[in-house]
């Protein structure tokens, strides 16, 4: 459904310019999700907004790479091209929803604005199809609920509305962006469950961005770990967990606080990510890396398969003695 | 842990007016807290938003006026404090915030923040006992001492907690707040911070109130837990007894929120179990019974009051 090939963005110009995501590669399925997990600055959200063809303008731009959409190569299209040719069915969500919506108009207006846009729908039925996007995403009340301005909500509701809103379009591909981390856990694992089952019954393809590996591990059925701007490591959600290959994802994994950790030391990733533009040649990870080599420092890197439907970009991935 | 507590706070009460559609309405935002904290001791404070967490340790330290209640620190009064009393308080007792970004002075030096307190307490002697004290602490938080020289926006907000927490311990406080102090840190960094807290809280024997959202990081580096809902504690006990066997219907409901890193275990689509109330309606009776699977005719009416358990832990529940 969203297939999304070597994709490059940089940021600046000539002996100032530093790429932010180098190569980015993956694709998702009818109702699949893919996990895509990182820390602060290794280019997850620039992947996101390059997909959704929301670059700023003096900004970073897309160097390179392709971008279909159910086929169509959208990479050079505008958002409103992409709604002109037919291909308007991706939508995206952001962390802060109060930051998404406007702060003056009732809530049932901003979601028959998107409704008007998709559907060209007007009157009865516009407000009609509003109501049934909020009971779609289990808005109690939502008939009522659609005279409310976004601070008369909680923030799990506002939420609920920016889902609401990014359903106007009939996605069949919906980009979150750690719709989660501004919320407290009980909501996350309400609007989680609610991602899930959308994604399901709507069958759409969902590209779940996030820091917290934990966030993703209940949620998703593959994960693309990345890095400085590469991914590093890509497998089931399964596999990832029970069989991580990339010293990186290892590392994230031990260093995860646990409720049953009572007082023991954590591991940690010694160090911190390399800023763009100051990536080290051969392996980015190669400083932090516990089982670095010589040739890691030095080498460019290929994808490893280590096993069916799971690969890893690094030299000596860990395969607990199964043959790479 | 000592017997006497380090500090004591008794029935903790701090509101706030807030203006709703022209009228004056009251925020509890600490509706009686009781807890004491040993020496070297980690007590954990976990609970969502606006449970009253934050008000907790900002009211023990007198950045929010408490309005009754009693804090003891090493036997003295804190709420009532004046001059050399609240002089020793305010260095007996620090703080560390969340936000690195927001918490240091963006125009002045890491060096001179790190020295504030002493500066303003006329601990050092000499300007090179200054250098040499601020360098030691930099150390001791595995920052290079050249640092000092440094501004935040050279730092990564990793390091500049490590300043935060550098200018809560020079000069060595009993005790240390700390207010969310890794959630604003990328996982790999938010492990070296706790990593970091641990070894300070053996070496200079410190205490700590380490109050957080995220249960994880809770069990991480607690010995006791309270678990805060609407301004009151519903659960209190050893970091153990409470996560491994959590006992209050609020307390399983976080736990069971939380996420776990199992792939096995599938989010369940279609759970509803709420939000927390409007803070200017607490309702009446136990404040989690509109939320609770066990609520009973008795939760509306009746408001649990903490007791005691036969394990040693402190719920405030009737149903269990």
């Amino acid at each position: 459904m969203l297939s999304v090939d070597n994709l490059a963005v940089s940021i600046g110009t000539g002996a100032h310019m530093a790429d932010i995501v180098r190569g980015v590669s993956f694709e998702i399925g009818r109702g699949e999700a893919l996990g895509l997990v990182g820390e602060s600055g290794c280019g997850k959200s620039m992947t996101s907004l390059a997909i959704m063809g929301l670059m700023p303008e003096n900004g970073p731009r897309v160097r390179g790479g392709t971008i279909r959409l159910d086929g169509t190569d959208v990479t050079a299209m505008a958002p409103w091209q992409r709604v002109e040719a037919g291909h308007g069915h991706i939508a995206m969500i952001f962390q802060e929803p109060m930051t998404s919506l406007n702060p003056v108009v009732r809530i049932g207006e901003q979601i028959e604005e998107a409704v008007r846009v998709h559907d060209g729908l007007s009157g009865q039925a516009l407000h009609d199809r509003a109501r049934e996007l909020l009971e779609l995403v289990r808005i109690p009340d939502a008939a009522l609920q659609l005279t409310a301005y976004p601070h008369q909500l909680s923030g799990g509701m506002r939420q609920r509305v920016m889902i609401a809103i990014a359903l106007a379009c009939r996605p069949q591909v919906l980009i979150a962006d750690e719709p989660t981390t501004a919320l407290d856990v009980t909501v996350q694992y309400q609007i989680l469950s609610l991602l899930r089952e959308l994604c399901d019954k709507l069958d759409m393809a969902m590209l779940f961005i996030t820091h917290d590996l934990g966030v993703v591990a209940q949620l998703v059925d593959r994960v693309a770990v990345m890095y400085a701007g590469r991914i590093v490591e890509t497998s089931s959600v399964k596999t990832l967990f029970d069989a991580p290959a990339h010293p990186y994802t290892r590392g994230l994994m031990a260093c995860m606080p646990a409720a049953g950790g009572h007082g023991q030391r954590m591991k940690t990733i010694p160090g911190q990510a390399p800023q763009p533009g100051e990536i080290p040649v051969g392996c980015a990870f190669a400083p932090r890396c516990p089982q670095v080599q010589d040739i890691c420092r030095v080498d460019p890197l290929d994808r490893v398969a280590v096993a069916a439907g799971h690969d890893a970009l690094c030299k000596f991935p860990v395969t607990d003695g199964r043959p790479v | 842990m000592s017997d006497t507590p380090i500090l004591d706070v008794r029935d903790l009460r701090t509101g706030f007016d807030v203006k709703r559609r022209g009228r004056k309405m009251r925020v509890q935002a600490v509706d009686g807290v009781t807890l004491s904290l040993g020496e070297s001791e980690v007590l954990g404070i976990v609970g969502e938003s606006g449970c009253g967490k934050t008000t907790v340790g900002r009211s023990i330290v007198r950045l929010t006026r408490a309005d009754s209640g009693d804090v003891t620190f090493q036997g003295t009064d804190v709420l009532a404090a004046r001059g050399e009393a609240l002089r020793k308080m305010r260095i007996g007792i620090r703080m560390v915030f969340q936000d690195p970004y927001a918490s240091l002075n963006p125009r002045r030096s890491i060096g001179d923040s790190v020295a504030e307190t002493g500066d303003i307490n006329g601990t050092f002697r000499s300007r090179a006992e200054r250098a040499e004290k601020i360098a030691e602490t930099l150390t001791s938080v595995g920052l290079n001492p050249s640092f000092a020289e440094r501004y935040p926006h050279e730092l990564s907000g990793g390091q500049r907690q490590r300043v935060g927490i550098a200018r809560a311990i020079l000069p060595v406080p009993s005790v240390i707040i700390a207010d969310e102090p890794v959630s604003a840190l990328d996982v790999s960094v938010q492990a070296q911070v706790l990593n970091l807290l641990m070894d300070l809280r053996e070496k200079l024997r410190l205490a700590m109130l380490f109050i957080s959202h995220d249960l994880g990081v809770i069990g991480q580096i607690s010995d006791r837990v309270a678990v805060m809902y609407m301004g009151r504690i519903v659960e209190f006990a050893e970091a153990r007894t409470i996560l491994d066997r959590p006992m209050h219907p609020y307390t399983i409901a976080l736990m069971a929120a939380m996420p776990k890193p199992d792939p096995s275990q599938r989010i369940a689509g279609g759970i509803e179990i709420g939000e927390p109330p409007s803070q200017f309606a607490r309702p009446t009776g136990c404040a989690y019974s509109l939320r609770c699977p066990l609520a009973t005719d008795r939760c509306r009416v009746e408001d649990p009051k903490l007791r005691d358990m036969p394990d040693g832990r402190r719920v405030a529940c009737h149903n269990v």
